[in-house]
């Protein structure tokens, strides 16, 4: 495979960095003193609830708005100073892969290779390279509307690589793709990463985030979390986690919220995930506390969070100690 | 009374019957099949889950539950009325959320609740009682008076689903209720469920989202208008054919090219951490596989079984062509 990374720029060095952004609409704080790095090679997810302020830092570092203070650099280059230069190094794909559905496989690309500026010598060799990679071959004539949304979704990121950008922004790929489909994507996305290519990853689809190397949480505008899906599940949860499985999901809920240690508990199915402080101590007091109320839970056991759990528990904590700060 | 209706004469009314019956279900669109010979049935008071990826067939399968689409062969029982010769009958303890409700965007909150309210005849202090129960769950109370337009995705589906509850169905049918919406508003949303589970309620929910189907208390996998299996998460998870392992590693690409090929090992995935892989035999093939990475000289951190999720089990299925 061809590098997509241009030789100009700075071999390891880190090719995103926000230093501390802050982005106001009036009196409004979009973007709160965030500050990261992405390395070259990195594929790094971008996660918060919605109007947490990831579109518009992912949109500052497009070179699409402004930023009120702080400075952004993207594939070495100043994003305040050269907007321009920074979208001729990047590519983006929406969570609507943003294709022609009544064009070709082949009119797509011959129209995002115009849209990117790729010189016409190379665009042949570009647009077979990405059929390549999305396994389109023998379907180049297809109309997009005809393909099934896994090889949309290939086509889409053809697209999105078409210019070789050394920065690559994904917005919710996979969603309601097929998980054989999504498997494949993602190893594509390795692939491009292991040639140099950062990307970006926003979501709130936890299944993508495992799939990062880093995963940054963002929430109110600020970044409360940052760190690999092992580091962010040992360490941001505060706790350990407990599954306890019941025949009274309801009653042992209710119970569980006085006792001693637990500091949430939520409802999976036949199950309740229960965070305590100390998995061992809970596991030897909860029967006995749950059984003076009657309650007599068929199995209980320490099990690994998943990114979800360290989430909601990230944003639970931030909401916790806003409301103090107030 | 009826004999149709009445539960001691028929015995689709008992309580331990399932309140819902699909059998050989199928719907066309011209050469696509949709849904195709689908059978499943939902027991009382449980949340079931429809999970599949998009063009599995979920949507067609709410549409002909609610009685807003005629199935072109196959049989749906609902509380003991055959659904499809009478929908009407049917839809009378149904409630029904589609992908898109129909919210009207130019009224508040409190308006909109209103509004479906008097469609179902509910008497006002019962919505107060309810709306404003279902609100304060979700946390809404104190957007009462925004215009539904002004919300955000989450919201919107939680006002959403105030509405379809408005008028206390026994089965409630939600499509698609949790897409694009952020975890957060999700964990909200089924904190919502399971009340209204206690209460007494039978949910069906449809997802694309894998990782949701665990909150179910027992889902079909759909795929291509098929189901694949019917069980509880955890039962579905015995089907994995072998044990999950993770193998943590900074260089997963290379953890990846060793494992690939060693005997016994099969579905290896590139993950953030690492890579994941299914074994025949954890203990012999865990000591085999640290063996071999260090003889490659790969760096690796860890090895060791981890729980799968239902994507590995929907994946590993179909490739063991365990459709029907």
């Amino acid at each position: 495979m061809t590098s997509p990374a241009p030789p100009d720029q700075a071999g390891n060095s880190d090719q995103v960095i926000a230093d501390d952004l802050i982005k106001r609409f009036g009196a409004f704080v979009a973007v709160d003193h965030v500050s990261f790095r992405i390395a070259r090679g990195e594929v790094m997810g971008f996660l918060g609830p919605n109007g947490a302020g990831k579109s518009t830092i992912i949109r500052i570092l497009c070179g699409l708005l402004r930023a009120s203070g702080g400075r952004a650099s993207v594939a070495g280059i100043d994003v305040s100073r050269d907007p321009e230069g920074v979208r001729q190094r990047i590519g983006y794909m929406s969570q609507k892969f943003s294709l022609y559905r009544d064009l070709t496989v082949e009119e797509n690309l011959r129209f995002f290779g115009g849209i990117y500026g790729v010189p016409r010598a190379e665009l042949g060799a570009r647009m077979r390279f990405a059929i390549d990679m999305a396994g389109l071959g023998g379907r180049e004539r297809a109309l997009v509307a005809t393909l099934a949304g896994g090889w949309q979704q290939r086509l889409a990121l053809g697209c999105a690589v078409l210019h070789r950008p050394p920065i690559l922004f994904l917005d919710e790929p996979t969603s309601g793709v097929e998980p054989a489909s999504r498997r494949r994507f993602w190893d594509l996305i390795h692939s491009l990463a292991s040639d140099g290519v950062t990307v970006l990853v926003s979501t709130h689809y936890m299944d993508e985030a495992e799939y990062c190397h880093r995963a940054a949480l963002i929430n109110h505008g600020r970044l409360i979390a940052i760190g690999s899906p092992a580091q962010l599940k040992q360490t941001a949860l505060g706790g350990e986690l407990l599954l306890v499985e019941c025949d009274a999901p309801g009653a042992t809920l209710a119970a569980l919220q006085d006792a001693p240690g637990v500091r949430d508990c939520s409802v999976f199915g036949d199950a309740l995930h229960v965070l305590v402080g100390d998995a061992g101590k809970s596991l030897a007091e909860l029967p006995e506390f749950l059984a003076a109320k009657g309650l007599r839970p068929r199995r209980m056991a320490r099990i690994a969070p998943s990114l979800e759990d360290v989430f909601v528990q990230l944003i639970a904590a931030d909401a916790a100690s806003r409301r103090e700060a107030a | 009374m009826n004999p149709e209706t009445n539960p001691e004469t028929n015995p689709e009314m008992s309580p331990q019957a399932p309140i819902i019956r699909i059998d050989g279900l199928t719907k066309r669109f011209s050469e696509l099949t949709a849904v195709d010979r689908l059978s499943f049935s939902v027991n009382r008071g449980e949340i079931f889950g429809l999970v599949g990826p998009d063009g599995a067939g979920k949507t067609a399968t709410m549409r002909m539950l609610a009685g807003v689409m005629r199935p072109d062969g196959g049989a749906i029982v609902i509380d003991g009325v055959d659904a499809v010769a009478d929908p009407e009958e049917a839809k009378q303890h149904v409630s029904y959320m589609p992908q898109r409700f129909g919210l009207y965007e130019d009224l508040t909150v409190d308006e909109n609740i209103r509004f479906y309210a008097d469609l179902f005849e509910v008497p006002p202090a019962v919505r107060r009682a309810r709306a404003g129960r279902l609100l304060a769950a979700s946390g809404m109370s104190a957007f009462g008076g925004f215009k539904a337009g002004q919300l955000s995705g989450g919201m919107k589906q939680k006002l959403g689903l105030t509405c379809a509850l408005v008028h206390t169905p026994k089965i409630l049918l939600l499509d698609e209720p949790t897409t694009g919406v952020d975890p957060v508003s999700r964990r909200d949303f089924w904190r919502i469920l399971y009340g209204l589970r206690e209460e007494g309620v039978t949910i069906v929910i449809s997802t694309a989202y894998l990782d949701e189907a665990e909150r179910c208390n027992r889902l079909t996998l759909l795929h291509r208008g098929h189901a694949l299996h019917c069980d509880t998460p955890a039962a579905l998870k015995q089907l994995m054919p072998g044990t999950l392992l993770a193998i943590m590693s900074t260089d997963g690409r290379a953890v990846r090219s060793v494992v690939t090929g060693h005997p016994g090992v099969s579905h290896v995935l590139l993950v953030g951490d690492g890579v994941h892989a299914v074994v025949d035999d954890a203990d012999a093939r865990i000591a085999q596989l640290r063996d071999a990475l260090r003889r490659a000289g790969t760096p690796f951190t860890d090895i060791a079984v981890a729980t799968p999720r239902i994507e590995d089990v929907f994946v590993a299925l179909l490739e063991t062509g365990d459709a029907p």
